[in-house]
């Protein structure tokens, strides 16, 4: 078994007009970006884009909605110190937001990972983000219908892989490329260093290989902070 | 009147300081983005409680001296953070079942408006501006304890605890105390019960800038805290 691919313009070589992506990440922590510009230099159109946040700087995400690439983000919280662009996509009606609690956009995300159609939270009862939900009471207490959330395509960024793709990640860069691992068709991940079968304890491994496809060495990747603070633009 | 407030009312500091007190040793606590989060400066000597945030840490500590920092290493609000010995890292669905799960002694939120029933409107103003959400709507529902730390009025002077909120609802009947720059309120069947007020303050005054009744159980203590 080998899941490894050569090239980043080969991991994403799949990934078509219309598809839906999540990308992992939060803020520029965790945040795939070597997958991400691979995705803009490819430039399929009308995705769908599913991330805790809608980009930040003219790097990223935020590269992906300057470069005509997004149609609708799925997030829980599109505002970072500095998103211009989604913030003129939006205004000017050429994104679409789907706004969605953190909590239930990671619970959404993992319940199509683990093949649970809907399930029942708290959170956004009585809120208008709960309108045209479904709710129900538990022991005295109100809950909304949610869905689950899966898409065709997640690009995740790992620290150590094998080529089984068995994963770790480093620190908060954890956040939801696990989840988001579980929920896609397929997974494409980047690693800072791939090891050989073996090479990852298993007492270790975050994300078990069943859930990953395609693994992309990235030696020393960027940081998106370190990018926005350097007034990066991709391409 | 509104002068007269600026004058005596108590700064953001030493309002999250008095929220501070009442932090165990042990809590699990969340704290949000921006002025929440200077609740963790005024942790009491001796206690020792375990801030979580929503992106994965349990356990992290104060932001690192600038060149040091790590971003991977970061909190909710994308601030470079520490780690505290006993930290751990989790996933998003794991750090939201800690959440929805009941597992947080305590979140402390700011606040546009708390009605007297408990809900709360802190997320949009509703006015156009591209809405942004994050986890408070998922906070908000299940810590055990949902404390707000605000001004008493807003800068026109406009009561800030209200009969019903106004604008949009992060959640509703969530609250359970709110620490203002001139009093302690607790909410209680319904109501807001007056625990604490600024002696410089007299109770008629308080009530005449609170949109709905101060209710009073027992004695009022005396709202002190350190100088600014």
């Amino acid at each position: 078994m080998d899941k490894t691919t050569a090239t980043l313009a080969d991991a994403v070589a799949g990934i078509h007009d219309g598809a839906t992506v999540m990308i992992g990440g939060f803020g520029g922590s965790g945040a795939p970006i070597e997958l991400i510009h691979a995705l803009i230099d490819k430039g399929p159109r009308g995705l769908t884009v599913i991330n805790n946040n809608a980009g930040n700087g003219h790097v990223g995400i935020a590269a992906m909605i300057e470069q005509g690439l997004v149609a609708k983000m799925i997030c829980s919280f599109p505002r970072s110190p500095e998103t211009v662009a989604f913030n003129e996509a939006y205004m000017a009606g050429r994104v679409e937001l789907e706004l969605v609690p953190q909590g239930t956009l990671a619970e959404r995300i993992r319940a199509a990972g683990a093949g649970i159609p809907a399930f029942y939270t708290a959170a956004s009862y009585g809120t208008e983000l709960a309108e045209g939900k479904s709710t129900e009471e538990f022991d005295g207490k109100h809950y909304v219908r949610e869905r689950w959330l899966k898409a065709d395509f997640a690009l995740i960024k790992a620290h150590t892989g094998d080529r089984h793709g068995n994963l770790t990640y480093r620190m908060a860069g954890r956040n939801f490329n696990p989840v988001m691992a579980m929920a896609a068709t397929r997974t494409i991940a980047q690693v800072s260093r791939l090891v050989a079968p073996g090479g990852i304890d298993p007492e270790h491994v975050v994300t078990p290989g069943i859930f990953v496809n395609a693994v992309v060495e990235v030696p020393d990747p960027v940081q998106e902070e370190i990018l926005i603070r350097e007034g990066a633009v991709y391409p | 009147m509104t002068l007269a407030l600026d004058t005596i009312k108590l700064s953001n500091a030493q309002i999250a300081w008095r929220a501070a007190q009442d932090i165990e040793d042990g809590a699990y606590v969340n704290l949000g983005i921006g002025f929440p989060e200077m609740v963790a400066q005024y942790t009491v000597a001796g206690r020792v409680p375990v801030f979580h945030t929503e992106n994965g840490v349990l356990g992290f500590g104060p932001t690192p001296a600038p060149g040091d920092e790590d971003w991977d290493l970061i909190n909710a609000g994308k601030k470079a953070i520490t780690l505290k010995p006993g930290a751990a890292f989790f996933h998003h669905a794991d750090s939201f079942a800690m959440v929805r799960g009941g597992h947080l002694d305590l979140a402390v939120l700011g606040a546009y408006q708390v009605a007297q029933n408990g809900d709360l409107a802190n997320w949009s103003t509703g006015k156009g501006a591209i809405p942004a959400v994050g986890g408070a709507m998922d906070l908000v529902q299940s810590a055990k304890r949902v404390a707000v730390v605000t001004d008493h009025v807003t800068k026109k002077g406009e009561p800030k605890l209200v009969n019903r909120c106004t604008m949009p609802l992060t959640g509703v009947s969530c609250v359970t105390r709110v620490y203002t720059s001139l009093a302690v309120v607790d909410i209680a069947d319904g109501h807001f019960v007056l625990r604490e007020k600024l002696s410089a303050i007299s109770f008629d005054d308080l009530q005449a800038v609170t949109g709905a009744e101060l209710k009073t159980e027992g004695a009022i203590g005396d709202l002190v805290v350190p100088a600014a």
